[in-house]
C-alpha cells in the first residue's frame, strides 16, 4: 500500500477527532456566548441614549478593527503581564466570544431594523411591552432574516478556531500538525486537516439550509 | 367546554338593544380637547376638539394630509400630542403638554384597539395565535378561554377554516378581517380603525365594511378614518370633516353629505363623489 495512502488513512480520524473534541465544541461555545453578546450589543447600539450605544460602537470598532489571532494573544500571553492567567481553552473561548460578538451584533441589529415598524406598532396596541415586543414579535421575524450571514459568521468562526493552535488548544488543526512535525509530511496533512475542515463546513452548510427552510413556513413566495 | 360569548362592549349593557336609544344622552366615553401635534416644522393638528359617546361610531374623512390618522393614532398612543388633553370615562386625563405620565398612558392605550389600514399581523404566527396573543400574553386570560373566545370571533367573521393557516396564506380582505378579530380579542371600549379597507382590492373591501358595520350595529364604540364615504354615510353617527389639521365641519352624516356648510367640505365631497366632473 502507498506509504501516504496510509499515513493520509492512518490519521484521518485522529484529525477528525481533534475537529469532534476541539474544533465544535470551541466553535459552539464561543458562538453561544457570542450570540447572546451581540444580542446585547445590538441592542445597546440601538438605544437612543447615546452613552449606551456609543460604548456599543466602540466595542464593534474595536473587534472589527483588530485582528482575530492578535486579540487571541493579548488575552492568554498578555494577560498574564498583568497577573490574569487563562487557561487555553478559556481564552480561545473569551477571544471567539468577544469576536463573534462584535461581528453579529451589526448583523442582529440590521436584522431588527428590518422588521417593519407596523410590527413594533401592531403589539404596542394590543398591550406589549418594548421587551415582549421584542421577544414575541421582533426577534422571530429578525431570526429568519439573520440565519444567513449569521451562519457565514458560524462557519467562518469555525475555520478561525484553526488559530486557537496556536495557543495549545488541542483542535483540529493542532492534531493535525503534530501528526506533520512527526512524519515530516506536511503537504499531505494540511491538505488533509483542509478537506477535513472542508467537509465540516459542508456539513454546516446543509444544516444553514434546513434550518432556512423551517423558518421559511411563514414567508410568502 | 361551555360556550363562550362573543365579547360584547362593557358598557351599554344589551348590545342587542337599539343603538340610537342611546346615541344622544349615552355616557361620553372619550373626549378630546385642543390635540396639537407638529412633526419638524409641520404642525399637522392644530387644536382637535371631539368625543366620543359609547355606543357611537364616529368617522373622520378628510383629504390625505389633514391629520385624520395622526388623530386616531394619539388616541392610542401611538403618536404622543405636543399639546391637549385626552379623558377616557372613569380614567385620569392626560395632559400631552406636561411631562408624561407612563402609566396613565398606557392605561390610555388598553382602553383601545386598533385596525391598522395594512393589517399588521404578525407573519410568523398562525391566525389563531394572532388573535390570542395579547389576550394570552397581556391580559392573562386563560388559555383555554381565549382560544374559545378567538375561535367564537373567527367564525364570526367567517374564517373558521383558517385557524393554522399563516397570514400570508389569506386574502387581503381575510388578512384585514382577522386585524379586526385580533383587536376585538382584547375587548377594548373602543376600537380604532385606520384606514381599513385602503390598501385592499376594490373587490374585497365590501366584506371588511360588512363586518366593520355589523360591530357597528352591535353597539360597540368606534372612531373610523376613511375614504369610503358610502360606509360613513351608512354607519356613522357623526363624521368629521378634517382639512389642514383642524375639524372644518362636524355632524350626522346625513347633513355632511348632502348638505355641507361649509365650501372646503364640499369640494372635497364633489371630488370624491365625482371626481369626473
Amino acid at each position: 500500500m502507498n506509504e501516504g495512502l496510509q499515513l493520509f488513512l492512518e490519521s484521518f480520524w485522529p484529525i477528525v477527532w481533534g475537529g469532534i473534541t476541539g474544533t465544535i465544541p470551541l466553535a459552539l461555545a464561543s458562538f453561544a456566548i457570542g450570540l447572546v453578546l451581540a444580542l446585547a450589543v445590538a441592542l445597546m447600539r440601538l438605544s437612543k441614549n447615546r452613552v449606551v450605544s456609543g460604548i456599543a460602537r466602540f466595542y464593534i470598532s474595536v473587534i472589527r478593527g483588530t485582528p482575530l489571532l492578535v486579540q487571541l494573544f493579548v488575552i492568554f500571553y498578555g494577560l498574564p503581564a498583568v497577573g490574569l492567567v487563562i487557561d487555553p481553552w478559556p481564552s480561545a473561548i473569551i477571544a471567539f466570544s468577544l469576536n463573534v460578538g462584535g461581528y453579529a451584533a451589526e448583523i442582529i441589529r440590521a436584522a431588527i431594523l428590518s422588521v417593519p415598524k407596523g410590527q413594533w406598532e401592531a403589539a404596542y396596541t394590543i398591550g406589549m411591552s418594548p421587551s415582549t415586543t421584542l421577544r414575541r414579535v421582533i426577534l422571530p421575524q429578525a431570526a429568519r432574516v439573520s440565519v444567513p450571514p449569521l451562519s457565514n459568521t458560524f462557519i467562518s468562526l469555525v475555520k478561525d478556531t484553526s488559530l486557537a493552535s496556536l495557543i495549545l488548544v488541542t483542535e483540529l488543526f493542532r492534531v493535525a500538525q503534530q501528526i506533520a512535525a512527526f512524519s515530516q509530511e506536511f503537504m499531505l496533512l494540511y491538505l488533509e486537516a483542509a478537506l477535513i475542515y472542508w467537509l465540516f463546513c459542508l456539513a454546516l452548510s446543509g444544516g444553514q439550509m434546513r434550518l432556512e427552510k423551517r423558518l421559511d413556513r411563514y414567508v410568502a413566495h | 367546554m361551555s360556550p363562550t360569548d362573543a365579547p360584547v362592549p362593557p358598557a351599554g349593557g344589551d348590545s342587542s338593544a337599539p343603538r340610537d336609544a342611546g346615541a344622544t344622552d349615552a355616557a361620553v366615553l372619550l373626549s378630546a380637547r385642543g390635540i396639537r401635534k407638529s412633526f419638524g416644522a409641520n404642525e399637522v393638528l392644530r387644536g382637535i376638539d371631539f368625543s366620543v359617546r359609547r355606543g357611537e361610531v364616529v368617522t373622520l374623512i378628510g383629504p390625505s394630509g389633514s391629520g385624520k390618522t395622526t388623530v386616531l393614532r394619539s388616541l392610542n398612543g401611538l403618536e404622543t400630542p405636543d399639546a391637549g388633553t385626552l379623558e377616557f370615562d372613569g380614567g385620569p386625563a392626560i395632559d400631552f403638554a406636561r411631562p408624561a405620565d407612563k402609566a396613565a398612558r398606557l392605561a390610555m392605550r388598553d382602553r383601545s384597539a386598533m385596525v391598522f389600514q395594512h393589517h399588521n399581523l404578525f407573519p410568523h404566527m398562525t391566525v389563531l395565535e394572532n388573535v390570542v396573543e395579547g389576550p394570552i400574553r397581556v391580559q392573562r386570560v386563560p388559555k383555554a378561554q381565549a382560544l374559545a373566545e378567538a375561535s367564537a370571533l373567527l367564525e364570526r367573521v367567517g374564517l373558521a377554516e383558517k385557524h393554522d393557516q399563516y397570514p400570508h396564506q389569506l386574502s387581503g380582505g381575510q388578512q384585514q378581517r382577522v386585524g379586526i378579530v385580533r383587536a376585538l380579542a382584547l375587548k377594548p371600549d373602543l376600537l380604532l380603525f385606520d384606514e381599513p379597507t385602503s390598501a385592499l382590492d376594490p373587490e374585497l373591501v365590501g366584506e371588511v365594511l360588512h363586518v366593520i358595520k355589523e360591530l357597528a350595529d352591535e353597539g360597540w364604540t368606534m372612531v373610523v378614518v376613511t375614504h369610503e364615504l358610502q360606509f360613513a354615510r351608512q354607519a356613522a353617527d357623526e363624521v368629521l370633516f378634517m382639512d389642514g389639521g383642524v375639524v372644518v365641519e362636524r355632524g350626522a352624516p346625513k347633513d355632511i353629505f348632502t348638505n355641507p356648510r361649509e365650501e372646503r367640505t364640499r369640494r372635497f365631497l364633489d371630488r370624491i363623489l365625482r371626481p369626473l366632473d
